[in-house]
């Protein structure tokens, strides 16, 4: 892998200051801060039940904060609704159960945002998801129904479909859990793809080859706060926090 | 090494012993299989040898012509029989069970009414497949023609419908999904067949919409979707209730076309029945759709009125709801508003029917994943986009046997009209045909008659959701 | 950790009222809201004028009025000269009479039919698929209309049943007779049945209008004694077999405490049967014009009670097969893979589980056998619909008061019904997460 290809610029695509986050009374995420530059590729690793999915969903606000502030692009997310149309346009979002829409084939999966959200012409929207297919690597099957797809399948056309609404961030919510591991690396395989056009990617996962492979950095989580951070080949030869150690010789020490 | 085995040739398939197969494995296996078996299998050849034995003279000696029971009960004494149907009642009759006391002369209308019916639902039907809707509609066209013919109807009007029938098949062939058009205006031209009067106050109507439609294109992008579909209301209201009808009495003096007005207490039959039906079928749906997800919203005075309104109904009979229509809503309309009983039941059925509906939609949406709506938020859909292109598609699929089986009770629920006088095939002709003194003391046959065909409509709904459950299954897997 | 600074909060514009999700929910309601209360202003203010038009008042002094009609089926006293409000009652009894039988029967027959229709025999399960989608797929009505029709006109005339002088010299059985061992005539006029009789009565009162036979609560209070006793036995045997691995056997037990005591107490009481009869002369030739003794059930109760029954009988029977079906095979081949035999299995994990999935939708087909009482209104059965959405209104003409007492009483039983449903589902709900 050619990690100097993968340019990194000094603009800031998110933003996170100061984010609290509540669950009735339940403290889900505390003091969260965090920058991404844009064309960085942050993956976060943490227990389960640490806060990691939730903080990916506050960033296209499919999870509402109560206190700080996100800003997307420039963008901030506040309850006004024309900001997150703008903010959910621009993230692209990639499931653990991939969701895709089972009663509409892999085209119609694909055309379907693009078409009446950004009101692109039909004919243009299909040439774009025909692209994205071939770039996923599974053109054959545009006009098969998602559930006659293997799971590794279906999570390319996630991937894809998010790829067609043109996303400047891509968020990844444990794309591989639900997989079984011999279709994990068509995923990932994509997904690295994908990261050396320069996409600005984070992505919340337990696959540690990934992170060493492409990620700028690792941020790991525990109870709702960020514990550590750092460049992949710090973060796993030399990590800093307790916390961390037991989380690492527990998911590497077979 | 005795451990080591290595086969050489593969064994050829051989077929079952004798005892596996053929007729009498069967007969054992399904009949005979144990003592208890036996005893059931005998119970039931029995009830068969006791159904039948009881029903093939009567049915085998039925008689087709005769102007009275007396008559029918002399042809089958003197055929030798004992007892035998008598169907001449049916055949005397025949007119009255289906179009109760509507104008004998304006029998084309509701047949043709009928007849568009399948047209128009062919295209939702066989979603604007080309063969099947293209089919549909030709056999509709083929059958109305015929039954045109059997009710002798003149010449002029046969050939009316025929040119009307051949171009809508037409249209069928060449553009399948623009028939979706047709569907869309089908219920004025279905209310205009049927009760007649001026051409202008159904199309008043339709501009009603058109400008409720305008409104909502125009405005739904800069002002959002609910406040533009309530102005839309709002301006179709206005319409309606002020300027439409000053506007349609103009055009009724100047341009006076139309068809005979047929008042609606002649309706009756199965006119009645199928008039009452596929209104309220049509207009449950939406009521429903809108109801259930009313009550699935987090808004709590919305989820509150949603659910009043579908317990309140769901907790109460029909019948009351009947009467309600009959009674009651002169109380709730402005003194001196006094529409037309049929029009105020088919209101109460609709508003009973979707009530239901809403609870199997429910149900349907219920069962979808969370992560249906996460992934339409997340691609940057709002929310009446996520529920008509993700949610409402998949829920309604789901509720499918759920929603034809409310449309088959509410089908079959036509019949109390009866009781708030209103002629219904069962209770209002069949008392009618049996006061009269010529057929008196008959029952059998005309129930038969009535039960049968309420049979095929229903069985069919039931059997056409099953199709529809599979064929949309096999798009999953 | 720093320390979270709280976003200076933004100035509150009027765009916010429909683009911000804190307020649009707010303004969405409001706007409801302002709809529904014009609504229900304009509802209200057409029934003031539209009851001024008419001269008419909202009042229910109209139930303490004399009713002036005759109900022919009356669980309790009442004759024409009660009141409308009594009238009421005796509908609703008749109502709950007829729902509560209804469902008794529906259900074994629906799960009669729906166990038939599963079994591996063949004719009985075609039998049993004929039965069921010929019952549910033609109205409710016609099944009543034509069972009344049969009763009042196939059935044979009351003097049929009589025996004459020229018979008993011709010796020729009258034309009717009666069924299951002479005990219950079925004639044109209605049924007749054996009613119970008793001796020794313990006497009766009467509270707020409503008759308590004591002897009817005595054999209540035992039968329900004589239940809690056998739930003992059965508890107390199922202590053992949990401490001891034993079951002991208790079938004759409990077969004992169930019956013995309460037959002794209708055998101390003097029960017998007053069976419906001609009264007949030395010769034996029937005298009068209609039976004696026993009781008049009239046909539109019965023929009501059985398209209730077979009508939505199908409707359980459906209920039953599918929560069966809904088991999977593997719960039944885990069972047998335990080593538990076929009638364990069936007690102890399918039923459990099917139960599961038939009784909501049971419940709900009560609450629609419930409903549909009402159509006996079609062969006059003075049901609550019959009384005072019937004969009384029409009398009074008061639609309004009538038509909303009715519709709240049917409310208030469908609630109860629905409730008792929830009640179950609540504590029957698996625990998953």
């Amino acid at each position: 892998m050619a990690q100097a290809q993968m340019q990194v610029s000094d603009e800031v695509a998110i933003q996170i200051t100061a984010m609290n986050k509540w669950y009735g009374t339940f403290h889900v995420l505390r003091d969260i801060n965090m920058t991404v530059n844009r064309g960085e590729r942050i993956v976060i690793c943490g227990p389960s039940g640490s806060g990691k999915s939730t903080l990916i969903r506050c960033i296209n606000r499919l999870e509402e904060h109560q206190q700080g502030q996100i800003i997307v692009d420039g963008t901030e997310l506040t309850s006004d609704i024309k900001n997150i149309d703008k903010v959910r346009s621009e993230v692209g979002m990639v499931f653990q159960h991939f969701n895709l829409f089972p009663h509409l084939t892999i085209l119609e999966n694909l055309t379907l945002a693009p078409i009446w959200v950004r009101k692109t012409p039909k004919r243009e929207a299909e040439e774009t998801a025909m692209y994205f297919l071939e770039k996923v690597k599974i053109p054959e099957q545009a006009m098969k129904y998602p559930g006659q797809l293997s799971g590794g399948q279906q999570q390319r056309v996630a991937i894809a479909r998010s790829l067609c609404m043109k996303p400047r961030i891509m968020l990844f919510d444990e794309p591989t859990s639900a997989l079984d591991p011999e279709m994990i690396k068509e995923v990932l395989d994509t997904m690295i793809a994908l990261a050396e056009e320069g996409m600005t990617m984070i992505c919340v996962t337990h696959e540690m080859g990934f992170a060493q492979a492409v990620a700028n950095r690792v941020i790991f989580m525990d109870q709702g706060q960020i514990v550590e951070q750092n460049a992949p080949k710090e973060f796993f030869n030399n990590p800093q926090s307790d916390r961390t150690k037991l989380f690492l010789s527990q998911i590497l020490g077979h | 090494m005795a451990l080591s085995y290595v086969r050489s040739e593969m064994l050829p398939q051989q077929k079952p012993p004798v005892t596996e197969t053929g007729v009498l494995k069967w007969v054992r296996e399904n009949l005979f299989s144990s003592a208890f078996n036996t005893v059931l299998t005998l119970l039931g050849l029995y009830a068969v040898y006791w159904l039948v034995t009881a029903a093939y003279p009567w049915l085998h000696n039925g008689v087709w012509t005769a102007s009275s029971l007396g008559e029918c009960r002399d042809i089958i004494a003197k055929n030798g029989g004992t007892t035998g149907a008598c169907w001449a009642l049916i055949n005397a009759r025949w007119n009255q069970f289906l179009f109760g006391f509507y104008n004998q002369d304006a029998y084309w209308r509701p047949l043709m009414a009928f007849g568009m019916l399948f047209v128009a639902l062919a295209p939702v039907l066989y979603f604007g497949l080309r063969r099947p809707t293209t089919l549909m509609a030709g056999i509709a066209s083929v059958l109305l023609v015929l039954s045109l013919w059997g009710v002798s109807t003149d010449t002029w009007h046969v050939m009316l419908v025929v040119c009307i029938m051949a171009g809508l098949t037409a249209i069928a062939w060449v553009a399948p999904k623009k028939l979706v058009y047709f569907t869309a205006i089908y219920p004025l031209v279905g209310f205009f067949l049927v009760w007649g009067g001026s051409v202008w106050g159904p199309i008043g109507v339709f501009v009603g919409f058109c400008l409720a439609v305008a409104v909502l294109m125009q405005l739904q992008g800069r002002i959002g979707v609910i406040p533009a579909a309530a102005l839309s209301v709002l301006v179709a209201c206005l319409w309606w209730f002020w300027v439409q009808p000053l506007v349609t009495t103009a055009l009724a003096n100047a341009l006076p076309i139309g068809l005979v007005d047929v008042d609606s207490s002649k309706f009756g039959g199965f006119l009645l029945s199928f008039v009452i039906g596929v209104t309220a079928i049509s207009g449950s749906l939406p009521i429903g759709i809108l109801l259930a997800l009313g009550r699935r919203s987090d808004m709590f005075l919305i989820k509150t009125l949603s659910v009043g309104f579908i317990e309140f109904v769901r907790g109460v009979p029909l019948i009351t709801m009947l009467f309600t229509a009959s009674l009651l809503l002169q109380y709730f309309l402005p003194p001196r508003t006094n529409f037309d009983l049929i029009l105020r039941v088919i209101i109460l059925v609709t508003l009973f029917a979707s009530a239901y509906i809403a609870e199997v939609i429910r149900g349907g949406l219920a069962a979808l994943p969370r992560g249906q709506s996460e992934a339409a938020g997340a691609l940057g859909m709002d929310y009446w986009q996520e529920q008509r292109l993700i949610i409402m598609p998949q829920a309604l699929k789901i509720a499918i046997p759920g929603i034809v089986s409310s449309f088959i009770g509410l089908f079959k629920d036509t019949t109390l009209v009866a009781l708030v006088g209103l002629a219904d095939p069962l209770q209002g002709i069949t008392k009618i045909v049996r006061a009269d003194i010529a057929w008196k003391g008959i029952y059998w046959e005309p129930f038969i008659f009535v039960g049968a065909i309420f049979f095929v409509f229903c069985f069919g709904m039931s059997r056409y959701s099953m199709y529809l459950e599979n064929k949309l299954k096999t798009d999953h897997r | 950790m720093a320390i979270a600074t709280e976003v200076p909060k933004a100035s509150f514009r009027l765009g916010m009222l429909v683009y911000d999700t804190r307020y649009r929910s707010i303004t969405i309601q409001v706007i409801v809201l302002a709809l529904f209360i014009a609504f229900v202003w304009w509802l209200l203010g057409n029934v003031q004028s539209n009851l001024a038009a008419k001269g008419k008042d909202i009042s229910y002094d109209f139930l303490f009025n004399r009713a002036g009609y005759d109900i022919d089926q009356q669980l309790i006293p009442y004759t024409n000269d009660s009141t409308h409000g009594r009238a009421l009652f005796v509908g609703l009894l008749n109502t709950l009479l007829v729902a509560s039988l209804g469902c008794v029967v529906a259900t074994f027959i629906g799960v009669f039919a729906g166990v038939l229709r599963l079994s591996k025999n063949w004719l009985v399960g075609r039998l049993m698929t004929v039965y069921i989608e010929v019952f549910r797929n033609v109205p409710l009505l016609l099944w009543i209309v034509l069972a009344s029709t049969i009763f009042s006109e196939a059935m044979p005339e009351v003097k049929e049943f009589k025996v004459t002088q020229e018979m008993i010299d011709t010796g020729t059985p009258p034309a009717a007779s009666m069924i299951l061992f002479d005990t219950v005539s079925v004639s044109n006029r209605g049924t007749n049945i054996p009613k119970p009789y008793l001796d020794r009565p313990l006497g009766g009162t009467m509270i707020a209008g409503v008759p308590i036979n004591y002897s009817t609560l005595a054999v209540l209070l035992t039968l329900f004694a004589s239940l809690w006793l056998n739930a003992r036995i059965r508890a107390s045997a199922k202590a053992i077999q949990e401490a001891t691995g034993v079951r002991p056997v208790t079938w004759w037990k409990s077969i004992a405490i169930v019956f013995v005591p309460t037959i002794a107490l209708l055998l101390a009481l003097g029960l017998h049967w007053d069976i419906p009869h001609f009264n007949t002369d030395a010769n034996g030739v029937s005298k009068g014009f209609n039976f004696v003794g026993g009781i008049n059930v009239a046909h539109s109760f019965t023929a009501l009670l059985i398209a209730l029954s077979v009508y939505h009988g199908t409707y359980i029977a459906e209920a039953v097969r599918s929560g069966i079906l809904a088991i999977s095979r593997g719960q039944t081949e885990a069972a047998y893979a335990l080593g538990l035999r076929p009638n364990r299995t069936m007690s102890l994990v399918i039923l459990p589980q099917a139960l599961r999935v038939i009784i909501p939708p049971l419940i709900s087909q009560f609450l629609n056998l419930t409903k549909n009482t009402t159509l006996g209104m079609a062969i006059s059965y003075l049901d609550l619909k019959g009384t005072l959405g019937g004969i009384t209104l029409n009398q009074t003409g008061r639609e309004l008061e009538c038509m909303l007492l009715m519709m709240l009483i049917y409310l208030i039983l469908s609630l109860l019904i629905s409730l008792g449903m929830n009640i179950y589902n609540n504590s029957t709900k698996l625990k998953e997460r």
